[in-house]
């Protein structure tokens, strides 16, 4: 079927939203294809911040940054009993 | 106040996943591995501090200690990484647990002196017995020795583990002082920020010399067995 071949090789943003549900079942879900799918997130943003002649602070301030906010989310719970509110 | 100081040491757990895996293998993100002679700016700085390090480390061992050289050099970077990460806000720091400091202490220290053992078996037990010591107190002093052997691994792995928690719980207590303080007078409020920050300073140093410290008695453990 023409539009399945069209499906498989479109990127996440060109996908119309009608297609979204088939294009997201057509993923490969295998664990080889999500350690592939770690894989090239990871390269790719190597490659934009890190990998470059003169790379910057930036490149590893995202990450760190990313990594503090990540630490927020999982300890939220705790944290809630922590604001400054009248009744917690 | 009592509760809120020590939950930050529990092991991470998200609906029953073991998150701690996670967080024990992230500082391995940071160190990017390159096979090119020229490299972009991380991998070259790391590079050149693995050179230092590994150059300080390992001049004083002979052929047969310098095998070890890929170990004690990760090592460092593992402890010195972990510790660092471990001063971002609200963030898990593994080496605070006495078990995984344990777990690189024992098999580290006992691989150097089974080596020693094993190799130099002379060498290794008048280990036990400094040179001119008197005679009545030989037996006194061999025993000393022993147990001043089985207790190597249990000091690294405790200092590094006592060190670490103290300064995150002395950060802990002196910022919750700080944030009480600024409604009551905040002159008071601003000398215990001074020390808060002049805390953070020290931490920072504590981080890598800790981990400087751990690297460096294991690699002399190694020392007195190769």
């Amino acid at each position: 079927l023409a539009s399945l071949m069209n499906l498989m090789e479109k990127k996440l943003l060109e996908v119309k939203l009608g297609e979204l549900p088939s294009w997201i079942l057509m993923r490969d879900f295998t664990p080889s294809g999500i350690a592939g799918a770690f894989q090239r997130g990871y390269y790719r943003y190597y490659n934009k911040y890190v990998n470059v002649k003169k790379g910057s602070i930036a490149g590893l301030s995202m990450v760190l940054a990313a990594y503090v906010f990540l630490n927020y989310c999982r300890s939220y719970k705790e944290l809630k009993h922590e604001r400054l509110r009248k009744y917690h | 106040m009592n509760e809120n100081l020590f939950t930050s040491f529990i092991t991470p757990m998200m609906l029953g996943l073991p998150l701690v895996t996670l967080i024990i293998l992230f500082p391995s993100l940071l160190f990017p591995s390159s096979n090119r002679l020229i490299n972009n700016r991380l991998v070259s700085l790391q590079q050149w501090a693995l050179q230092l390090m590994s150059k300080q480390m390992m001049s004083i061992h002979n052929t047969k200690g310098q095998t070890w050289t890929l170990m004690l050099m990760s090592l460092i970077l593992f402890i010195g990484s972990t510790n660092l990460l471990g001063l971002l806000p609200h963030s898990f720091t593994p080496t605070t647990q006495l078990s995984m400091n344990l777990g690189m202490a024992i098999p580290l220290w006992a691989g150097a002196v089974i080596t020693g053992f094993r190799n130099k078996t002379k060498a290794s037990l008048a280990h036990f017995l400094p040179q001119g010591t008197p005679t009545p107190l030989i037996p006194m002093l061999v025993i000393i020795e022993t147990i001043s052997l089985f207790i190597q691994p249990m000091a690294l792995a405790v200092r590094l583990t006592a060190n670490i928690t103290a300064g995150h719980l002395l950060i802990h207590l002196i910022g919750g002082a700080t944030l009480a303080l600024t409604s009551i007078s905040p002159t008071t409020a601003l000398i215990t920020f001074i020390i808060l920050i002049l805390l953070t300073i020290l931490e920072f140093a504590v981080a890598m010399i800790q981990a400087y410290v751990f690297t460096l008695l294991v690699s002399l453990y190694l020392h007195d067995n190769t």
